[in-house]
């Protein structure tokens, strides 16, 4: 069994956000909406993390980061972008120096929309990213347990 | 209670080793569990559940190794075996001063696999964990000379038979070791190194180059320390099983209480007072027993 849906640990990257939805990733750990009870706590370090919490989009300031804190994550790892801008540059999608939305550098699992994203949506999107962890470990083993047959 | 500490009592060294290290981490993690949700509800939130420290460390040991160099690991299995270790000979009832000295030796691993890596946070975070040394260790032998100078032993089956109540020869080193628990159990205001909390800031430095199963064995080895620690609050109550076991869970209640109650210290005033509360506590208290004799 994993147990990964049972303790995701997040690390929140501010890519280029407003600090809307940096406000609110951090409101659904106070204690109206608690994260915590699902086990979910925010760690600032990405060796510990399984959720990559990303808001704002990227530019060429933020790209090198985000890959950065991206490969120092051990596997299983999920990418869950926060709020309008991280899905897809938003109103700011044409600046000339914004790459886009997250998913222009790194592969992103979950779409959390809303500007600024909603704590309740931000919540569903922690648990759906919580399945895809899940996912991605099963068929981790089933590669390696396929590599050994080979 | 009786039957069970009879039963305890019948046993040979071997059996209650193998009783701490089978039993004990599950009671650390389910203290760990009660910790964190009455946490919670200090702080008006609703908490996780109280399995919650199980699950994660099942999710680390599923999780992708990564090792910085290969010395880290092995600093780190050290640590955990040495914390065992003196946990074992403490149920077992041998010596208390071994006890000690293994546990302090497996802190030093701890902060050798601090030091070991590259990353600047990590060597601050060691950095702070030996001053948290420094700070508690003279009162954690203080321990073991004042339990002596009242029982004439330094074995642990002898002192948890003491007859009379050890908390009323002891009460300033009872009080002292209270200080410096907050220390080992890693709670604010003495939180320096490995925090429960803030897991954002350099108060969780010395974790910082640990993932997965490492992690998952510091979290166990953190178990298993607390658990013997909880076992030396019970000895100064031995006289009565059932009073030494209510103390030392509340003990533990106190602990949370004055976690979430006060702000971090910094490291010279947490060094300069537990040394402070050491001397005034727990060496007057040895001073007037010497005297009295």
């Amino acid at each position: 069994m994993a147990w990964f849906k049972r303790s995701p640990w997040i690390l929140h990257y501010n890519a280029t956000s407003c600090n809307g939805c940096d406000i609110e990733v951090i409101v659904s750990l106070t204690p109206l909406y608690d994260v915590e009870r699902f086990g979910i706590i925010n760690t600032g370090n990405p060796k510990h993390a399984d959720i990559l919490a990303v808001t704002g989009s990227v530019n060429e300031k933020s790209r090198q980061v985000l890959i950065n804190l991206y490969e120092q994550m051990p596997e299983p790892k999920v990418i869950m972008a926060v709020g309008l801008c991280a899905v897809s540059g938003c109103v700011f999608q044409d600046c000339y120096n914004v790459m886009g939305g997250v998913d222009k550098v790194l592969p992103v699992d979950v779409y959390v929309p809303g500007c600024a994203a909603r704590p309740e949506s931000i919540i569903d999107g922690m648990l759906k990213a919580c399945e895809i962890l899940e996912e991605k470990y099963a068929n981790r083993n089933k590669r390696e347990k396929g590599e050994e047959h080979e | 209670m009786n039957t069970i500490q009879e039963m305890f009592q019948s046993w040979g060294m071997v059996e209650r080793a193998v009783a701490f290290i089978l039993l004990a981490p599950l009671a650390g993690g389910l203290i760990a569990g009660i910790d964190r949700r009455v946490s919670a509800r200090f702080q008006g939130r609703y908490g996780p559940p109280v399995l919650q420290p199980f699950y994660d460390v099942f999710k680390l040991m599923q999780k992708q190794r990564i090792l910085v160099n290969k010395f880290q690991n092995f600093n780190i299995l050290l640590f955990l075996l040495f914390t065992v270790f003196s946990g074992a000979l403490f149920f077992m009832g041998v010596d208390l001063l071994l006890t000690i000295f293994s546990l302090a030796l497996a802190g030093t691993f701890f902060v050798l696999a601090g030091f070991c890596v590259g990353s600047p946070f990590s060597h601050l975070g060691a950095e702070r964990e030996i001053i948290q040394q420094v700070a508690y260790e003279p009162m954690v032998i203080l321990l073991a000379v004042g339990m002596y100078q009242v029982t004439g032993s330094f074995k642990v089956a002898e002192i948890a038979q003491f007859q009379a109540p050890l908390i009323l020869y002891l009460p300033g080193v009872f009080a002292g070791f209270l200080y410096i628990l907050t220390i080992k159990f890693r709670k604010s205001p003495f939180d320096l190194s490995m925090s429960h909390h803030a897991h954002q800031e350099i108060v969780r430095g010395m974790t910082t180059e640990f993932s997965g199963p490492a992690l998952a064995v510091i979290e166990i080895a953190h178990w298993y320390e607390n658990v013997m620690l909880l076992g030396m609050v019970y000895l100064f109550f031995g006289f009565n099983p059932w009073l030494g076991l209510g103390v030392a869970l509340l003990t533990y209640l106190f602990e949370i209480f004055i976690d979430m109650n006060y702000a971090r210290f910094k490291w010279q005033l947490t060094f300069g007072s537990s040394w402070l509360f050491t001397a005034v506590a727990g060496v007057s208290n040895i001073i007037v027993l010497g005297l009295m004799r």
